[in-house]
């Protein structure tokens, strides 16, 4: 079955992409989208060190429309302060310490901290212990971490690390 | 009325864009100036898609969906692009308005000093190399000597 079927997951979505790509879902496209779907994960096994697994789909949804909202929210954010006096601004670096170990929950959390406002990933530990982040505008590095560890990291641990 | 959003769509996007853009001058150091074209953008890159994709569905045959394929890709490529800059900025230990964490510093020291012991290693193979055909001054670029004994037969043009 593993062998076979390595990334349960990974076949619907590049089969989507695949009709994405070519605009059509005539049966004929459905068809080569999950051909292509099953033989990409099992030509490219070895590149895919860890197994995904998602654990609590609805959790996921609600990440993803949460992550949607705070990057419109982002943009206006940072937006507001580009166009705001420019020498007022209060740039930090802040250390985040992590909860999370599998490296796809930490490079989902890495990527929605980009994409969320005023925060930038800057670099990871090498023991994976914590993210460095680089805020535009911060003069409470406490409560972003709270807010970035509620918001963000306990969903992704949910969905991918829960017991 | 669907003009209407069109072009509503149309000047949020592009507007974005431009903040995006302007950010890039008015903010001061390199770290803050990443902000800009990662957030700003993708909003304004966002709204253009989103016009775009109802334009066509509406106006042709077909129903258009690469605009959200687009938008995928721009979501996930945006803050690893980002990313790589911010690290390298880092290594290189580029002046910053926020104060960089003594930990970083100590691992960057750490870095430049493994980078450091690679450029020896290639200074040394380039110069084993280097004996043959170059000269001292193009020793001390490695990339340039590489070339040069790749191609031995060209004439080089740095040569003095």
């Amino acid at each position: 079955m593993t062998r076979l079927l390595p990334h349960p997951v990974l076949t619907p979505v590049l089969a989507f992409i695949w009709l994405l790509l070519n605009n059509s879902i005539a049966p004929g496209q459905i068809t080569l989208g999950l051909i292509f779907g099953w033989a990409i994960p099992v030509l490219t096994i070895h590149f895919w060190p860890d197994k995904v697994s998602i654990r609590r789909p609805a959790v996921l949804i609600r990440y993803l429309m949460v992550l949607f909202y705070d990057i419109i929210k982002a943009n206006f954010t940072v937006a507001r302060l580009i166009l705001g006096n420019t020498d007022q601004l209060h740039p930090v670096f802040i250390k985040l310490p992590l909860d999370l170990t599998t490296d796809l929950a930490i490079g989902l959390l890495a990527n929605s901290i980009t994409l969320t406002p005023g925060t930038l990933w800057a670099r990871l530990s090498d023991d994976h212990s914590y993210l460095l982040i680089h805020a535009l505008n911060e003069t409470d590095p406490d409560r972003l971490i709270a807010t970035i560890k509620q918001r963000y990291e306990k969903p992704l641990k949910e969905i991918f690390e829960s017991c | 009325m669907l003009e209407f959003l069109l072009s509503l769509l149309v000047l949020t996007g592009a507007s974005f864009a431009f903040i995006g853009s302007l950010g890039l001058i008015r903010l001061k150091d390199l770290y803050t100036r990443l902000h800009g074209p990662t957030k700003a953008t993708t909003l304004g890159v966002g709204s253009l898609l989103i016009a775009s994709a109802i334009y066509f569905s509406t106006y042709s045959e077909q129903i258009s969906l690469h605009e959200f394929l687009i938008t995928i890709f721009l979501f996930i490529t945006a803050p690893v692009s980002a990313h790589l800059l911010a690290k390298a900025a880092l290594h290189l230990g580029l002046p910053s308005l926020a104060e960089i964490p003594e930990a970083e510093e100590a691992g960057q020291t750490e870095m430049t000093g493994t980078a450091q012991t690679g450029a020896t290693e290639a200074f040394e193979k380039n110069e084993r190399i280097g004996s043959e055909n170059a000269s001292p001054g193009e020793k001390a670029r490695p990339e340039k000597s590489e070339s040069i004994t790749k191609t031995p037969g060209t004439p080089d043009q740095t040569r003095p």
